[in-house]
C-alpha cells in the first residue's frame, strides 16, 4: 500500500495515475512551487514533477516578499494547489483529482499487476528540489537536492527508525510536507522505504488520534515537541502506536519519558537541518548522545561545528553548539546566539533585524529573544525594539508581516526612544530584555 | 449549523455567550503572555492573523485550554473550523454549545 486517506488505501498504480495526470497540467516550465495540503496530493505533485524533470521549490515560507524572490529566482515557475482561494502570486495549476466515474459505470482501476513496467526512471544525479533558508541578508538562499542523496538519507533513516522491511508501516504526520522534516520523514520515508503516507494532516490533539485510530498497524507518529506537549496535556486515550518520531526542536528527557509511558512505546528524535536533511537519531529515554548517519562526519573548524559526507550536499556549518563525543555521537548544547528556532522554523537574529530596519520609518531595531536560555520544549518567543517616530507598533507589525514568517513577529513589538547600546555601539541581549521586562509606560488617560 | 442551533436557545444563552466571551479573553491572554489587557479584546477581533495576531502555535494552545477547562475537544477537519476562530464571539457560541463541563 503506498499510502492512506481517511483509512482508505491508495495503491501503486493509483499513484502512477495520478502522477502521470498530474505532470501533463503542470505544463512546461522547470519549477513547482507545490503547496497542497493533502499530503498524498503533495507526494504525487513531487512525483510528477521528478517524472517530468521539474524541480520542486521549497521556501521557508510564503510571504508575498518571499513569492516576489521565487519569481525572480525561477521565473517559470508555477503554483500546485489544492485549495480555492490560494492567494501565492504565481501563474496557479489546480491539483487535478481523478474524474469521477460516469454514472452508472464503475470506476476506472489503474491495472495493478502490471504497475512496475510504468514508473519512470529517476537519475540519481537529477536535481529534485531547491530548499530555502532565510539567510541572513533579505535574500531566500537556495540549496540543491538531487533526488539520489535525498533517497540516501531516506534509507538510513529507514534504518535507523528500525522500520523493519518487508513490514508496510502507515505513517501519519502532523508536520507540513513542505517543511524540510516533514519533506523527508512524511513523503520521501515512506515513498523511499516501502512504507505508506497518510493524506492528512492531523493539528489538534483530538484529529491527531483520530488519524493514529484509522492508520492500520504498524503505525508512525512523525511529529514535533509542540505536538507532543498538547497530545499529552490533552487528556486523551491515544491509539496504540509503534513508533513516536520528533524533531524541530530537542525534547526534555522529562517529556520524552511521558510520551513513551503513554503511548507504550518506543520515543525516538531526529536531529537534521533544511541543508542537510536528517543526520542524526537519538532515543531520548536512553541517551543524550546523537548517533549519526554512518556515512555522516562531524568536523570543528575554529570554535564552528560542519557536517560532511554520505548525503549532505555541501560541507554545512551548523548552527548548534555541539560537542562531539565520539566517531559517530555528539551532544546537543543549545543553539548559537543568532539563530532563532520558533516551532521548527529557522531564522537568525541578523535578518530579522534587516528586515525590521528595512521598514520605511524604522530608525533603529533589534530583535531579542524573549528566554535567555533555550526554551525546553516549549515554544520560546522574539520580541523586538524599534525606534520609529511616526509609527506606531500595528503599522510595524502589519509591514513585518508581509517580510517574515509570523511565527518570527515579535511580541512584545515596544516601541522606544532610543536602543539601550553600550558605549561601544553593541547591543546586549539581556539590556533588550530588561527594556521589554519593564517598558516605559506612556501617560494614559484614567 | 451552530448559528441555527444558538438562535433556538433561550435569551439566557445570549448573556452566558457573553460571559463566556470575556473568560475565554482572560484565559488566551494568560495562557499566551499577550501583551494586550483581556479588556481590550473585542468580541468581533479576528484571533488569527491580522486581528490579535496569534499564529498556529497559539492557537493549539488555546485549543488546550479550552478542552482543560470546558471539556471541548476542537477538531480541524470540522468544518466550522475557521470559523470558530473567526472571532471571540464565534468560540465563545462554539464552547457554550459543545461544553461538557
Amino acid at each position: 500500500m503506498l499510502a492512506y486517506r481517511a483509512g482508505t488505501p491508495i495503491r501503486a498504480g493509483q499513484f502512477l495515475a495520478d502522477v502521470a495526470r498530474a505532470g501533463a497540467a503542470l505544463g512546461s516550465g522547470g519549477n513547482v512551487l507545490n503547496v497542497c495540503t493533502d499530503r498524498y496530493r503533495f507526494a504525487v505533485g513531487l512525483a510528477a514533477a521528478l517524472a517530468t524533470a521539474k524541480v520542486s521549490l521549497l521556501p521557508s515560507t510564503r510571504t508575498p516578499e518571499v513569492i516576489a524572490h521565487l519569481r525572480g529566482f525561477a521565473p517559470d515557475a508555477v503554483c500546485l494547489t489544492d485549495e480555492d482561494g490560494c492567494d501565492v502570486d504565481l501563474p496557479l495549476v489546480r491539483f487535478p483529482d481523478a474524474p469521477p466515474a460516469a454514472p452508472g459505470e464503475p470506476a476506472a482501476i489503474p491495472d495493478e499487476a502490471d504497475f512496475t513496467a510504468r514508473v519512470p526512471r529517476i537519475e540519481a544525479g537529477q536535481r529534485a528540489a531547491w530548499v530555502f533558508t532565510s539567510g541572513s541578508t533579505g535574500t531566500p538562499v537556495p540549496h540543491e537536492k538531487t533526488f539520489g542523496r535525498l533517497l540516501e538519507c531516506m534509507w538510513v533513516e529507514a534504518q535507523r527508525l528500525d522500520l523493519v522491511p518487508g513490514v508496510s508501516h502507515t505513517i501519519v504526520a502532523t508536520v507540513p510536507p513542505q517543511h524540510m522534516y516533514g519533506f523527508e520523514a512524511s513523503v520521501l520515508l515512506p515513498l523511499a522505504s516501502g512504507n505508506a503516507l497518510t493524506a492528512e494532516r492531523p493539528f489538534y490533539p483530538a484529529d491527531i488520534c483520530a488519524v493514529l485510530a484509522a492508520a492500520p498497524r504498524p503505525r508512525v507518529l512523525v511529529t514535533t515537541p509542540i505536538h507532543l506537549r498538547a497530545l499529552l496535556a490533552a487528556d486523551l486515550a491515544i491509539p496504540a502506536t509503534d513508533l513516536i518520531v520528533s524533531a524541530t526542536a530537542p525534547l526534555s528527557g522529562q517529556l520524552a519519558s511521558e510520551v513513551e509511558q503513554r503511548c507504550g512505546t518506543r520515543l525516538l528524535e531526529i536531529y537534521g537541518t533544511t541543508e542537510t536533511g536528517s543526520i542524526a537519531v537519538r532515543r531520548t529515554t536512553q541517551t543524550p548522545e546523537w548517533l549519526l548517519w554512518p556515512a555522516v562526519t562531524l568536523e570543528p573548524r575554529g570554535g564552528e561545528t560542519w557536517a560532511r559526507g554520505g548525503h549532505v550536499e555541501q560541507p554545512t556549518h551548523l548552527c548548534d553548539v555541539i560537542e562531539v563525543t565520539g566517531r559517530d555521537r555528539f551532544l546537543l548544547h543549545g543553539r548559537v546566539a543568532d539563530l532563532v528556532n520558533i516551532a521548527g522554523k529557522r531564522s537568525s537574529l541578523a535578518y530579522l533585524n534587516h528586515q525590521l530596519n528595512a521598514i520605511p520609518g524604522v530608525l533603529d531595531g533589534a530583535f531579542f529573544h524573549c528566554d535567555a536560555a533555550a526554551a525546553d520544549a516549549a515554544v520560546s518567543r522574539v520580541g523586538a525594539c524599534a525606534v520609529a517616530p511616526g509609527l506606531d507598533a500595528a503599522a510595524i507589525t502589519m509591514e513585518l508581516r508581509r517580510r517574515i514568517d509570523p511565527v518570527f513577529l515579535p511580541r512584545p513589538l515596544l516601541l522606544v526612544a532610543s536602543l539601550p547600546r553600550t558605549s561601544t555601539g553593541k547591543l546586549p541581549q539581556e539590556a533588550l530584555r530588561s527594556l521589554a521586562a519593564a517598558p516605559p509606560k506612556p501617560p494614559t488617560a484614567a | 449549523m451552530s448559528d441555527n442551533v444558538s438562535s433556538l436557545r433561550q435569551p439566557a444563552d445570549s448573556a452566558g455567550v457573553a460571559a463566556l466571551t470575556r473568560e475565554l479573553a482572560g484565559l488566551i491572554v494568560a495562557a499566551l503572555n499577550l501583551e494586550v489587557p483581556a479588556t481590550d479584546i473585542g468580541p468581533d477581533q479576528a484571533l488569527y492573523g491580522e486581528g490579535l495576531g496569534l499564529d498556529s502555535i497559539d492557537i493549539l494552545e488555546v485549543a488546550l485550554v479550552v478542552s482543560k477547562q470546558y471539556g471541548v475537544q476542537l477538531r480541524a477537519d470540522s468544518e466550522d473550523n475557521e470559523r470558530i476562530f473567526a472571532s471571540l464571539r464565534h468560540l465563545a457560541e462554539y464552547v457554550n454549545t459543545h461544553r461538557t463541563k
